[in-house]
């Protein structure tokens, strides 16, 4: 299969005023197209900031990230949000929709970044609803929505535009353990569908319905292991 | 991203704060209404002003005869008998920059028509003088060098004498008394209205000038006039025309340098033109003010959007995460502020119209809104919110998306 990610040697450094923190101390991985993997790690290990650096919000400073064949190390803030935009699909702990606005309008958001007409926009916007099991919730504004459903909304907006890989940071943080079953579920089928998933989580039984842990420690990976089955069936 | 779609996320993010985008905007409507009031009363001052001065007639002229002392007594200006009609046709004969003269005798009088009486002005005039004031005449037909040649006993009447001695009857061909002398009916004047004192121009009846020299006023000597009427040729050539003026009835009335003239000379557009520029003046005052009340809510604009922002820093962040650039942020921003100020400068253009006709109804002072100044006040409040927009906006657009994205 073909690597989507390819992180080679990655250093990131943070100066506050004259102290120097740094965050990944040399991290190298690579995901293949179709893998499940998930980012444990306890806080500070520089997960966080690894996911900053996946997602194209952050640049390493030093290091090489090719990510579905394009070195990003180097672009312009406009060149990344393009990147962001078109090769990733964010899902975050809050769901972060956009407040008093139908959840269809927030599943096509990234497609009115990426300049498409309304009328396409509407209809892959739809697909994705029903790819999350939303069809019907399309007007339903953030408020009127569970945790959960709120959560699916944001999975089809991370679908929407068919990104090489779905960022999942801490997907399941804010949600009860059957909701958090539904949406890793969720998880689970998307993946079986051949879509990249790399979530972020501190909870090992979330974790292992990933194909692969990597586990961060003190800015290092201390284990990478790979179970042969996707994890626990939804 | 497009346009329509940036101008739909401004809207829909003013609706969720009605109240708070209402009150943002009271300062660019307040402003904006003030201004378009304000100019509606001055475009209407001016206006009057520029109809006034039409009615006179362009580029005129007014020589006066001096003052005379007689027995220790001395006249004021126009008391002298030193014009005559003779020097009214010298000035339109040797002032190359004169289009016109025309020496003109002014007298008041009853006139009679049977039954009726009226108590009048009765002008004097060569037939110039309807071409001087640009008078028509609208029924009948005018005085001309017939009339004056033979110093005929015809009149004219504007439409206030017409009005008082006939009703709603036809005077063409009636014959009235004026000064119990019979006079002939040939035509009534157009309607002019007030002058720029004040005074009803259409109240006045005109006869030949050797008519009424002959007839009606009493002179030392025959051909006295007492006023020249002159209109230059242009508008340019009125101080050339005034000059020559000046030179050739010195040199007529054998003016030195050691003596005072006989003659004074007025230029009425130079009058107007200094009531003009005094509403001209008035106005931009006003808009002065108004313009200071539209910076303040500028400042109420930028303080709100300041205020937006922070509250909607996640959005910010959320937007960026999934790949808005710093310009759809920074347009997004800019638009929310000028939608409000030019929503802001559309009710204030309503109020300020409104405002406008109610007090031309109320205080009967006339007033005109022009399409210049309500295009000026919109894209002035268009304006203000780009001016007053972009500092938030910018700062919504600089923010960094990891952090924008944590803010609680």
């Amino acid at each position: 299969m073909s690597v989507v990610i390819s992180l080679t040697d990655i250093r990131r450094v943070f100066t506050m005023g004259d102290q120097q923190f740094e965050a990944l101390k040399g991290v190298s991985f690579d995901v293949s197209s179709g893998e499940f993997v998930a980012i444990m790690g306890a806080s500070g290990s520089g997960k966080s900031t690894s996911m900053n650096i996946l997602g194209c919000l952050d640049l390493p400073t030093s290091g090489r990230y090719l990510l579905d064949g394009i070195d990003v190390g180097g672009m312009t803030t406009n060149q990344l949000a393009d990147i962001r935009n078109k090769k990733l699909g964010f899902v975050f702990q809050g769901f972060n929709l956009l407040a008093r606005t139908p959840a269809v309008e927030n599943v096509e958001l990234p497609l009115v970044y990426a300049g498409l007409a309304s009328k396409d926009r509407r209809k892959k916007a739809m697909m994705a609803m029903e790819q999350v099991g939303l069809s019907g919730k399309e007007n339903n504004h953030s408020g009127q929505l569970s945790g959960g459903q709120q959560q699916r909304v944001a999975i089809a907006r991370a679908l929407v535009n068919d990104p090489a890989v779905i960022l999942a940071d801490e997907p399941t943080g804010n949600l009860d353990s059957t909701t958090t079953e539904e949406i890793m579920g969720l998880f689970t089928s998307l993946n079986r569908q051949g879509i990249t998933i790399i979530m972020v989580t501190h909870e090992h039984d979330v974790a292992a319905y990933a194909g692969r842990q990597i586990t961060f420690k003190d800015g290092r990976i201390i284990s990478d292991t790979q179970t042969i089955h996707t994890g626990k069936t939804a | 991203m497009n346009f329509l779609q940036t101008v739909k996320i401004a809207l829909r993010a003013l609706r969720t704060n009605k109240m708070r985008s209402f009150l943002t905007m009271l300062g660019i409507i307040i402003g904006i209404a003030a201004v378009i009031a304000m100019m509606a009363v001055g475009t209407g001052a001016s206006y009057v002003i520029s109809q006034q001065i039409a009615s006179i007639g362009s580029n005129i002229i007014l020589v006066m005869p001096g003052s005379t002392t007689s027995g220790g007594l001395r006249t004021g200006t126009g008391g002298a008998q030193t014009l005559s009609s003779d020097d009214a046709k010298a000035i339109m004969a040797d002032c190359p920059s004169v289009a016109y003269a025309a020496g003109t005798v002014r007298t008041a009088g009853q006139i009679i028509n049977g039954n009726l009486n009226w108590s009048s002005v009765i002008m004097g005039g060569s037939p110039e003088l309807f071409d001087i004031r640009e008078w028509p005449v609208v029924n009948g037909r005018p005085i001309n060098q017939q009339d004056e040649d033979g110093a005929i006993k015809v009149c004219l009447l504007g439409q206030t004498v017409a009005e008082n001695l006939f009703g709603s009857a036809d005077p063409v061909g009636s014959i009235i008394r004026i000064k119990k002398i019979p006079f002939t009916v040939i035509g009534i004047l157009d309607r002019k209205g007030q002058s720029p004192q004040g005074q009803d121009q259409d109240d006045a009846v005109f006869v030949p000038l050797r008519t009424a020299q002959r007839n009606l006023v009493r002179s030392q000597r025959s051909g006295i006039v007492s006023a020249i009427i002159v209109k230059a040729k242009s508008e340019e050539s009125i101080n050339k025309a005034e000059d020559e003026i000046k030179a050739l009835l010195n040199q007529r009335h054998r003016i030195t340098n050691s003596k005072e003239p006989d003659f004074s000379t007025r230029n009425l557009s130079e009058i107007l033109a200094v009531a003009e520029q005094s509403s001209k003046a008035m106005s931009m005052l006003l808009g002065a003010v108004a313009s200071i009340s539209l910076i303040v809510g500028g400042i109420g604009i930028m303080n709100i959007m300041l205020v937006s922002v922070t509250e909607r820093t996640r959005e910010i962040g959320i937007r960026m995460a999934i790949g808005a650039k710093k310009n759809d942020i920074l347009l997004q921003f800019m638009t929310e502020a000028v939608m409000l100020t030019m929503l802001g400068g559309l009710i204030g253009i309503a109020l300020g119209a409104g405002g406008a006709t109610v007090v031309s109804k109320l205080l009967g002072w006339p007033t005109m809104i022009s399409i210049q100044s309500i295009t000026i006040a919109f894209f002035f409040s268009a304006a203000v919110g780009i001016f007053f927009g972009f500092y938030p906006a910018k700062k919504a657009a600089g923010l960094n998306p990891i952090d924008a994205l944590r803010y609680e």
